[in-house]
């Protein structure tokens, strides 16, 4: 690749991509440029196409309609290994690699030099530095892929691709697993590659991380390309706009106030951890009626144990836990969701929903020995059917019916499933981790209507959230969670993001702005 | 009824296989393949044949619910011999100690065999929750010491010494014996032949197979044990108290394999000796696999697999070797599972596009006129 093109032609081109799957049309005309050594974002809400479209530039399926121009060449992929033939390698979100094996095996499985008896590992292993070292990639080749973190996994993820020969990099969601320091070395590394010449194609819908990153900007909507942006052009907002097609809704000011009386109340509450560090260390919080308090935090700072703890599913070392006023301490689970404590988990398919059953069974869960559900013990299904109903028309959760299993929903629905069984049951107390994570803008102002309204109510809310933004369109009142402590509570209306970042990162400390 | 439809897909292809296979089987041996299964099917078509299908497909329809029940929690209870072994020689030991009325007497004695079975299936899953012991491992384990024990049990304490050219217990007397049914289907015009008797534990496995519908399928406490098989950790967040739901299900578990032998003992076996019909434990683990750990499933498949056993009996007046029965078993129980997988997952495809159908046709008028 030249360094010096005057009139540079397209790494990739995509004409009139038009894709339908029985009863779906997932692209229908979608056009899409990307000049070569530049890092190109995609952008649309979950379900506008964008895998889709990856899929087909990857050969994971041939498109209907359209021409797929490589480099000014028109071609056509009948499988992935046509695509990694033609230089296009694809990251995945989830990584594929065997935890079992070191990284440069990782790496070369599939295509190892040497002879077909025998493994040149010398070669492997050279090759491979090489690359790291050109790329600025560094990693350790000799490491157990189980010893990595997550943002080092992904870079073997890379290395694999271009390991490959790839000269086009396609990343899905690539940030969604990482911390925000890792966030930050991932796009030096893009950099980087853009500079080797390597051209990258970044999905997201993060759009402050898109703005940060991306040389060009393509939106897609419903299908179709609503245009692409120049990120100095845009404000996050305008892209928000422009992926949901309607006004973004702005949080409206509160206008009572909470209750002072108490609803939730941890006392002094300490969990123990993997190693003698406590996960949970001396936590206190107090959530009266009508609040929302927000928990804001980089993941993996207490807040699955904050959950564990609140729900009954973890031990505790210390202290106390009370709602209005009942010990929940020697409660099970099960008492304590009877008790009037609602929750929506951190993780919806591993804890909030039964993938293999049909929606009605999974409205029940969680509320299953209460009513209308069950009545002496015995299962009320047309009662399950009716309240499974009810929640897919108020909650909007697009099904064909109350007993298709919840696996054929996509995620934002399922968590809409989710949310509306929790808010239909009327609890007093509402433990609510991510509530929108992965669900599309419209749908998450929906579920903040719905927030905010039970909130006026008398709900009491304990939100934990990596979405800022919902942090603070949220909260009442906004504690900082870091290494297991509340290290800052401050006041949402008042605070910034940038003060707020410093207090999650441990910058800032002794926060008392409320 | 489009359900029942296309859920007799799967089955039909799973037949089809074991057909195709069997006959293969047969024609490599040098035997007509057509003369076997005409032989097969003359044999088991007879009144006889029938009685004995069911006198035998009973209780196997019963330690095999047993083993679906663990199934659909993802137990797997793999040690429902013992707990039939055990749950066979306690009652059967026991049973002689005391007399009371008929239908009393009988149903004490069951409920012995099943505490006995739920007791020895009780030790898996105490090992399981306290200790984190795969229940495959130790039930496994523990089926040789059900053996040892129950073989020591039977030649010391159990024995009965008046009997001196075998080893068997004292016979279960008179009031706790079932009733045969032949009184009963006379009613319905259906005459029996003096030495064939069908057994009345046919009724006491519908009941069980009825109860094991409602349990699993309309209770809460079914709902949490099919939530927990399903995903363990949701059925956790959702209050369920997995420890309690192990032990409880293992133990129903074991109940209902030493119940199964009641199906024997009370009826034409009267007694534990070592000729004890045993085996089937591991035969039922097939059938539930077979069944879809659904009790009318099962049900089918009981009757199926015993139907086999019992036509492989056809073979021997055309000089075929029975084996091909075994073959036959084999082969339709691995297509039957290969089968219904494919089914399932073409089931699910279908019921994700539909929903994504769903999806984007509710959106599409919203997003044009918006």
């Amino acid at each position: 690749m030249t360094d010096h093109a005057p009139e540079p032609t397209p790494a990739i081109e995509l004409r009139g991509i038009v894709k339908r799957f029985p009863g779906v049309v997932a692209n229908d005309g979608v056009n899409l440029t990307v000049l070569p050594g530049t890092i190109h974002a995609i952008v649309g809400e979950n379900g506008s196409g964008k895998s889709t479209l990856m899929k087909t530039l990857y050969g994971a399926h041939r498109p209907d309609e359209g021409d797929i121009v490589l480099g000014g060449e028109t071609v056509s992929f009948k499988s992935p290994r046509d695509a990694i033939a033609r230089g296009i390698g694809m990251v995945f979100q989830h990584f594929m690699l065997a935890d079992n094996l070191t990284v440069w095996e990782n790496i070369v499985l599939g295509h190892e030099p040497g002879s077909a008896a025998l493994l040149n590992r010398r070669e492997a292993r050279r090759s491979l530095r090489e690359l790291g070292f050109r790329y600025g990639l560094r990693i350790d080749p000799e490491e157990y892929v189980s010893e990595l973190g997550v943002g080092d996994k992904q870079r073997v993820e890379i290395l694999k691709v271009l390991y490959r020969g790839a000269r086009i990099v396609i990343l899905d969601e690539p940030t969604a697993v990482l911390v925000p320091q890792e966030v930050n070395e991932l796009f030096t590394s893009l950099r980087k590659l853009t500079t080797e010449g390597v051209t990258i194609i970044f999905i997201s819908h993060k759009l402050d991380e898109v703005l940060a990153v991306a040389d060009a900007i393509t939106v897609i909507r419903e299908g179709r390309t609503v245009g692409e942006v120049r990120p100095g052009d845009v404000t996050a907002r305008d892209l928000a706009q422009m992926m949901v097609g309607r006004e973004l809704p702005r949080p409206v000011p509160r206008t009572d106030r909470p209750s002072e009386e108490v609803a939730l109340m941890l006392d002094d509450v300490s969990v123990a951890g993997v190693s003698d560090k406590a996960a949970l260390d001396h936590v206190s919080i107090r959530v009266h009626k009508g609040e929302v308090v927000g928990v804001a935090g980089v993941e993996g700072n207490g807040q699955t144990e904050l959950l564990d703890a609140i729900m009954g599913l973890r031990p505790l070392l210390s202290g106390s836990i009370e709602l209005t006023h009942h010990r929940l301490d020697s409660m099970s689970t099960r008492e304590r969701r009877d008790a009037g404590i609602g929750y929506i988990p951190e993780d919806r398919q591993k804890d909030g929903v039964v993938l293999a059953a049909p929606l009605w069974e999974n409205v029940m869960l969680g509320h299953q020995d209460s009513k209308p559900f069950s009545v002496r013990g015995f299962v009320d299904r047309i009662a399950a059917r009716n309240q499974t109903r009810r929640i897919i028309t108020d909650y909007d959760v697009r099904t064909p019916s109350t007993d298709v299993a919840a696996i054929a929903l996509s995620g934002g629905n399922q968590q809409k499933l989710i949310v509306g069984r929790e808010m239909t049951a009327g609890p007093a107390v509402l433990i609510a981790a991510h509530p929108t994570r992965g669900v599309d803008v419209g749908a998450q102002a929906a579920i903040w209507d719905y927030i905010r309204s039970a909130r006026t109510n008398g709900l009491a809310v304990l939100l934990i959230s990596a979405d800022l933004e919902e942090l603070l369109a949220l909260s009442d009142t906004l504690l900082v969670m870091l290494r297991g402590c509340v290290v800052a509570t401050l006041d949402p209306v008042k605070v910034t993001i940038g003060e707020l970042g410093a207090y999650m990162t441990g910058a800032a400390s002794g926060g008392e702005a409320a | 009824m489009k359900r029942i439809g296309t859920g007799l897909v799967a089955p039909a292809i799973a037949v089809g296989v074991a057909v195709v296979v069997s006959s293969l089987a047969l024609l490599l041996s040098g035997h007509s393949a057509i003369a076997a299964f005409r032989a097969m099917a003359d044999y088991v078509t007879t009144t006889d044949s029938l009685v004995t299908i069911l006198n035998k497909g009973a209780p196997l329809y019963v330690v095999s619910l047993g083993v679906a029940i663990g199934f659909k929690m993802k137990l797997f209870n793999i040690g429902a011999d013992g707990q039939y072994r055990l749950g066979a020689l306690i009652a059967a030991a026991s049973a002689p100690a005391f007399s009371l009325p008929r239908p009393v007497h009988i149903v004490a004695i069951m409920l012995i065999a099943m505490v006995a079975g739920g007791t020895w299936a009780a030790i898996p899953g105490v090992l399981k929750v306290a200790r984190g012991v795969n229940e495959v491992v130790s039930t496994i384990m523990l089926n040789f010491i059900a053996t040892g024990l129950s073989a020591y049990l039977l030649a010391t304490y159990f024995r009965n010494r008046r009997v001196v050219d075998g080893i068997e217990t004292k016979s279960v007397p008179k009031s706790g014996l079932l009733p045969s049914l032949n009184g009963f289907v006379e009613n319905f015009g259906i005459h029996l032949r003096r030495n064939t008797t069908l057994q009345g534990f046919l009724p006491v496995a519908i009941a069980v197979g009825i109860l094991f519908y409602v349990i699993v399928s309309r209770t809460r406490f079914g709902y949490d044990l099919r939530m927990t098989g399903l995903n363990p950790a949701a059925a956790r967040s959702s209050g369920v108290n997995s420890s309690a739901m192990i032990i409880r299900t293992i133990i129903l578990s074991g109940a209902l394999a030493g119940l199964a032998a009641m199906g024997f003992l009370l009826t034409d076996y009267n007694k534990y000796s070592d000729g004890f019909p045993l085996g089937l434990a591991f035969t039922g683990i097939g059938v539930a696999l077979l069944g879809r750990n659904h009790p009318g499933g099962i049900a089918v498949a009981a009757f199926v697999w015993a139907s086999i056993e019992q036509a492989s009996g056809g073979l021997l007046n055309e000089r075929i070797p029975t084996e091909i029965s075994k073959i036959l078993q084999g082969t339709l129980l691995i297509s039957a599972v290969v089968s219904f997988e494919i089914v399932r997952r073409r089931n699910l495809t279908k019921s994700i596009k539909q929903a994504a159908a769903q999806s984007h046709a509710t959106l599409s008028p919203a997003g044009a006129t918006s």
